[in-house]
């Protein structure tokens, strides 16, 4: 197998999203005029088709005409509001904007980023759910467009949110994970108790629906399911958002054991610094689509030298200082 | 050979996880079957009914088309929300990146939805003949059977075309799917003769495949007709399913790409 996990060279996506529309600021100037033309019908404006000016006495005679010009206007306007309801405007926005960057075998790789920055379509992109506009990825040599089934064969992901037959039990999860992978599936229920058990998962518990877990326990699953079909290529999305601080370590330990008795390579994205720091080799940082930064976490907080407490810069004050914004902030235009 | 047996097993975990997913929905599954039972029962008290000329052979007109309509409907529903059911539940991410051909996929959604649909339907059939006496002597089983099976493909066929419509409009897709189903009910002469419908619906009549279906089935349990006699449904039926089934595969795979592309594939759409 290469030595070189996967590499990206200059992956985009643009996706298209339905763009507010402007008819309520419209309206609302409407509304400024018909009011201050004496209009007591003003409250009206809102309603499409309703001549508000013909219904007060308006000042010096105007306001009627006046009232029914609004009445056409707002006979228009609400057109144009059932237009833009049911052909709402689209526009285009880059998620993933010429990301280019390299994995090695063996390596967990970090990305980190505010909320829609990209992380998650970048991990989407590798996953072969979604197709690049631009650019290359290959996993162990397989492009993720044209060798996807080469690719699927030797990935695995978790995502942030807990995705499930959450009425059916983590085993019956489980299984049919180990069916679709065709894992043996005697022997795949018994590695599912093995990893559960070593994630802290009573195996009492696995045979519950998945609904009556707590999110924790659902995501310690989910890292169960991903890691049953034994990747070579691990994508974790997030996997300890929500995780309590033990159940988090239990993981984070996890992780490291994979990699160093499976050769697993591993991409992970998080906003937990201390567990970028912790585990990755290499860390990207990515905001608005572009990696703004990559080296390994020592590299990057030693670039920084000290924080402006003067204290040693921490991975955290390196995010802060490259993207300047707080790791929860929310880029509106993507649902990352 | 190897390769065929894998994909089989995968085939089966869709099975499986849906026999899985109705034991944990027992109780609704119950309410659907004794609906459907009531349901069935209803419109063969419609055939009863002196008032509206009922006896003889209308019971059996009339339960045929509720049997018939009850797995078709089944069969369409389980394929054509395959999809919307996977993106409700937030996995279909998940089971979309299995390395698993989308044809392996579709054939596990099919297949149990032709189990699942046979098994409410011979428990429909039980009940109705139980509480009617029907007397299928002179009834040609074997031929009905083997019509059911032709349809079964054309249907499968227009599962597949439903299905991929959530694909393309996550919202609106469920529910074009719907109306697609409606107007197959409408058009098929499922409990009246198509020639009693308007002369501008009925050249839609000829393009459902349930129009055969339900004319053969009922000649082979009414007129205890030979497979011969009914022929002709029977090739228009295999031809219906030989040329949907591909083609729905086809389409599948279109707006699969269409989903990957436009990032429609995430539960949020």
């Amino acid at each position: 197998m290469e030595d070189t996990a996967l590499e990206c060279i200059g992956a985009r996506k643009v996706f298209r999203v339905k763009k507010e529309t402007r008819p309520e600021t419209h309206l609302s100037t409407e509304w400024s005029v018909a009011s201050a033309a004496g209009d007591p019908g003003g409250q009206d404006a809102a309603q499409p088709g309703t001549h508000g000016g013909k219904q007060g006495p308006g000042v010096n005679g105007h306001g009627a005409a006046i009232g029914a010009t609004n009445g056409r206007h707002r006979g228009r306007l609400a057109l144009s509001r059932a237009m833009a309801t049911l052909f709402p405007r689209s526009v285009p926005v880059e998620a993933v904007s010429g990301v280019t960057f390299s994995v090695k075998r063996g390596e967990i790789f970090g990305i980190l980023g505010p909320n829609g920055s990209g992380k998650s379509t970048l991990i989407r992109l590798i996953s072969t759910l979604l197709l690049p506009d631009d650019g290359e990825i290959r996993v162990f040599g397989h492009d993720v467009v044209r060798e996807r089934f080469a690719v699927r064969r030797l990935i695995n992901r978790v995502s942030v949110e807990a995705a499930f037959f959450k009425k059916l039990s983590a085993m019956e999860n489980l299984s049919y994970a180990a069916r679709l992978y065709d894992v043996d599936i005697r022997q795949a229920r018994r590695t599912a108790i093995e990893i559960l058990k070593r994630l802290g998962f009573g195996e009492n518990k696995a045979y519950e629906p998945l609904e009556d877990l707590s999110r924790g326990m659902q995501q310690k699953v989910a890292v169960a399911r991903a890691l049953l079909t034994s990747p070579v290529l691990l994508l974790l999305d997030e996997p300890t958002t929500g995780l309590d601080p033990v159940s988090k370590r239990e993981v984070q330990d996890y992780v490291l054991e994979v990699r160093d008795s499976h050769d697993t390579t591993v991409i992970l994205t998080t906003h937990d610094m201390q567990e970028a720091d912790r585990l990755c080799d290499r860390v990207a940082i990515i905001d608005q689509g572009r990696f703004v930064a990559l080296d390994t976490p020592m590299h990057l907080k030693a670039g920084l030298g000290r924080n402006g407490d003067g204290e040693a810069a921490t991975l955290e004050d390196v995010f802060f200082a490259l993207t300047g914004k707080a790791l929860k902030e929310s880029h509106p235009e993507e649902g990352d | 050979m190897i390769e065929l047996a894998r994909e089989l097993r995968r085939s089966y975990a869709l099975v499986e996880r849906n026999f899985n997913l109705i034991r944990r929905y027992i109780g609704w599954e119950i309410v659907f079957l004794v609906y459907t039972v009531v349901n069935t029962l209803t419109i063969a008290f419609i055939g009863v009914n002196p008032a509206t000329g009922g006896g003889g052979d209308r019971v059996l007109y009339l339960v045929v088309g509720a049997l018939l309509w009850g797995f078709l409907s089944v069969l369409f529903h389980e394929v054509a929300e395959s999809v919307q059911w996977e993106r409700w539940e937030g996995t279909i991410e998940y089971s979309f990146m299995a390395p698993m051909k989308r044809l392996s996929y579709l054939g596990g959604v099919c297949l149990y939805a032709a189990t699942y649909g046979a098994v409410r339907t011979v428990v429909v059939m039980l009940a109705v003949v139980a509480l009617f006496k029907l007397d299928l002597g002179s009834a040609n089983l074997g031929a009905a059977l083997v019509v059911l099976l032709l349809s079964s493909l054309s249907f499968i066929g227009v599962g597949l075309m439903a299905a991929v419509l959530p694909l393309l409009s996550p919202e609106k897709g469920s529910q074009a799917a719907h109306i697609l189903e409606a107007a197959i009910l409408l058009v098929s002469g499922v409990y009246y003769e198509v020639s009693v419908l308007p002369g501008w619906l009925q050249p839609l009549s000829r393009l459902s495949p349930a129009t055969y279906t339900l004319r053969a089935a009922r000649a082979a349990l009414l007129e205890n007709a030979s497979l011969r006699d009914i022929g002709g449904d029977l090739v228009l039926l295999l031809a219906i399913g030989v040329v949907l089934i591909p083609l729905g595969l086809k389409v599948f795979n279109w707006g699969e790409l269409h989903a990957m592309r436009t990032g429609k594939l995430k539960r949020s759409g």
